[in-house]
């Protein structure tokens, strides 16, 4: 498989008033064609802005990314892309569908009309070709009555047809890359394995890359073909979603995987909650972030950061618990809790 | 655990949304809710969960319909009665931060229901907020801070704290964990049933989370276009379901467990939700059901028993039995 994006060594932060919040702390993967990458992890814990970094649509003058941070795509730096470039890069090679749909569109355009902004601008076409376009996409991602649609403003239509909308502008270009940020947090049940479901048959018939931001395990249980668990703007553990939902190694994931109810579970059986909150994101942090809510903390692990350690070949864990010095624990990810 | 302490029979609110033009948010609904149990009201968005939830605590005036709490009918309640059953009926809010009040502390927002309905010393007030946070798991320190300084987890737990102090007897829980994250949300789900077994509440539980609402209630409800489309034990639920929308509800829930067979068994429901305004003739879902015959485009079907408290809404649950 093709690699066409790869991020390294990402760090980015914010400058505010209480001091320097440190976002993004040294996120690192790569991207290749056709594949569903997801990056989950709890509110605050760096993934929107890792996505929002790759678009490079961070405002410059509030985050700071970091010199040494690097988003290769393609073989370009994306972070020394200039304008001109860089409005070749969004949209036409890299579409991003925004978590909600009800306030990323623009109210005062139509539907039309904002699938064919891009086509206009990217592809050189003129209004009648951008038309037949925008309603070629609208069919695409299954809109009844897609003539129609195309003069509807947003507020005519329901949160699942919006976000319909929101994929078709993202997809309009065909872009090599979508980054999906939490696509159906908005939705509802039904509507959302209708979104997902097109998601993933428009993957296969464009050969796009995905990168599916969202905290529902569910979703990704389902959607994605590899994971990136991540933790206070750190990549805790990676891999494919069988290694990473049948052999979690992270305290971390387990807690995850845990916290989430089971349709098979017992009815009013205790779940298991994770206690405490993420640390403050302005500390520096030098050691592991997981350490203070951790059952398994160990001295070490509360003073140096741990190295992401390889599993297999696409499997890579930071915690101390690998170590061969460290004491084998039993994974306990589905423990029933009494 | 046999006493029904809310029974709502024909419950209807429709919202005035143009001249002659009515919204049915909740359309003939009837349910009762036995002591000490939780039932679970589940839905699409708009399908009228929550005006149901709203409607029973009088938060909104019911359009036809009767609300009988503890066996007395809260529509005819004033004065006293009524200041009596807003303190043992109480509700816990969808959004923790919009739902307290930012230029209150902690401690005020907690103790306003005390005000209200018990005449109480300070030094009683002190003590009984302490305790209630304490019980929903924060240190009385939070007293003194503001809605601000607090993350989303514990603001719910105020926003618990709040509804409990009256010590009531029914709370309607409106989404009460849809706001917060994952992690969170277990912590949540925790207290509201170590909650119920101390205190021996009742929840009205209104979610649209399938696997959290199995797991925390006795019985649910489902809900669709405002009317009630089942009604069982989560158990029957889940491992019998009788209506059809209730099954494509159900086999839309991604479980996060990956399976080999991936997609392949669920149902796909084909189009929207209708509006609301302009509601289908006949049976609500038949625009959409796969199973629709003539019949379900005609009239529609009646809510009645199919087995021992397991309620139906459709022309053809037989075939499913």
């Amino acid at each position: 498989m093709e690699k066409i994006l790869s991020v390294e060594n990402l760090r980015v932060s914010f400058n505010t008033y209480a001091g320097e919040v440190r976002a993004v702390r040294g996120v690192d993967f790569n991207l290749h064609a056709g594949e569903t990458l997801a990056f989950v992890g709890e509110s605050g814990c760096g993934k929107t802005v890792t996505a929002k970094a790759i678009m490079r649509l961070l405002k410059e003058d509030i985050a700071d990314i970091k010199k040494d941070s690097k988003i290769i795509y393609k073989g370009k730096d994306v972070l020394k892309m200039s304008k001109k470039e860089l409005q070749a890069y969004r949209g036409d090679e890299v579409g991003m569908i925004f978590q909600d749909p009800m306030s990323s569109l623009n109210p005062t355009m139509t539907c039309g009309n904002q699938i064919m902004e891009s086509l206009i601008l990217h592809r050189d076409l003129d209004k009648k070709e951008a038309r037949q376009e925008a309603l070629k996409m609208l069919k695409l991602v299954k809109i009844p009555d897609a003539e129609k649609r195309l003069d509807s403003y947003p507020h005519e239509l329901s949160g699942g047809m919006r976000q319909r909308i929101m994929i078709a502008i993202a997809l309009a270009c065909n872009p090599s890359v979508l980054i999906a940020d939490e696509p159906t947090t908005a939705l509802d049940v039904t509507i959302q394995a209708q979104i997902m479901d097109l998601l993933n048959e428009l993957k296969h018939e464009l050969n796009m890359a995905i990168i599916l931001v969202t905290h529902d395990l569910g979703v990704v249980a389902n959607f994605a073909d590899k994971i990136q668990v991540m933790y206070a703007g750190q990549v805790i553990e990676r891999g494919t979603i069988d290694e990473i939902f049948s052999a979690p190694k992270h305290p971390y994931t387990w807690a995850l995987l845990k916290s989430v109810p089971k349709l098979s579970n017992e009815n009013k059986q205790e779940l298991y909650a994770l206690e405490g909150t993420p640390p403050d994101l302005i500390l520096p942090l030098k050691h592991c972030p997981f350490a203070k809510r951790c059952k398994y903390g160990m001295k070490i692990c509360h003073e140096i950061m741990p190295d992401a350690t390889n599993m297999t070949g696409s499997h890579e864990v930071s915690c101390w618990l690998m170590h061969p010095d460290a004491p084998k624990i039993e994974a306990d990810f589905h423990e029933e809790v009494k | 655990m046999s006493e029904n302490i809310l029974e709502v029979k024909n419950l209807s609110k429709s919202f005035q949304v143009g001249k002659n033009l009515y919204l049915k948010a909740v359309d003939d609904v009837s349910f009762t809710i036995k002591k000490g149990e939780t039932l679970g009201l589940v839905g699409e968005s708009g399908c009228g969960k929550t005006t149901c939830g709203r409607t029973v605590l009088k938060l909104y005036e019911p359009t036809a319909g009767e609300i009988k709490f503890n066996g007395v009918n809260i529509e005819k309640l004033k004065g006293k009665n009524m200041l009596n059953f807003k303190k043992n009926a109480q509700m816990i809010f969808q959004d923790p931060t919009s739902s307290l009040n930012p230029r209150m502390t902690i401690f005020e927002i907690i103790a306003e229901g005390l005000n209200v309905h018990f005449n109480l010393s300070k030094e009683e007030k002190n003590k009984m907020v302490k305790e209630i946070l304490f019980q929903v798991g924060l240190s009385d320190s939070f007293g003194n801070r503001f809605a601000h300084e607090l993350s989303g987890g514990q603001k719910q737990r105020v926003g618990i704290a709040r509804s409990l102090i009256v010590n009531p007897e029914l709370i309607v829980c409106d989404e009460p964990i849809s706001a917060l994250d994952v992690s969170i949300q277990a912590q949540i789900v925790n207290l509201l049933i170590k909650l119920q077994k101390e205190k021996n509440l009742t929840y009205l539980f209104i979610s649209h989370d399938l696997s959290m609402v199995k797991h925390i209630s006795d019985r649910i409800g489902v809900m669709y276009l405002g009317s009630i489309f089942e009604l069982a034990t989560s158990e029957e639920l889940f491992n019998n379901t009788l209506n059809p929308y209730t099954k494509a509800l159900l086999s839309a829930i991604p479980d996060a467990e990956p399976n080999a067979d991936k997609n392949n068994d669920r149902i796909k429901i084909k189009g929207e939700v209708p509006s609301p305004i302009n509601q289908p003739k006949g049976c609500k879902f038949s625009t959409r059901c796969e199973y629709a015959t003539e019949e379900c485009h005609k009239s529609r079907p009646e809510l009645v028993e199919a087995k021992p408290g397991h309620f139906v809404a459709c022309h053809n649950y037989k075939q499913f039995l």
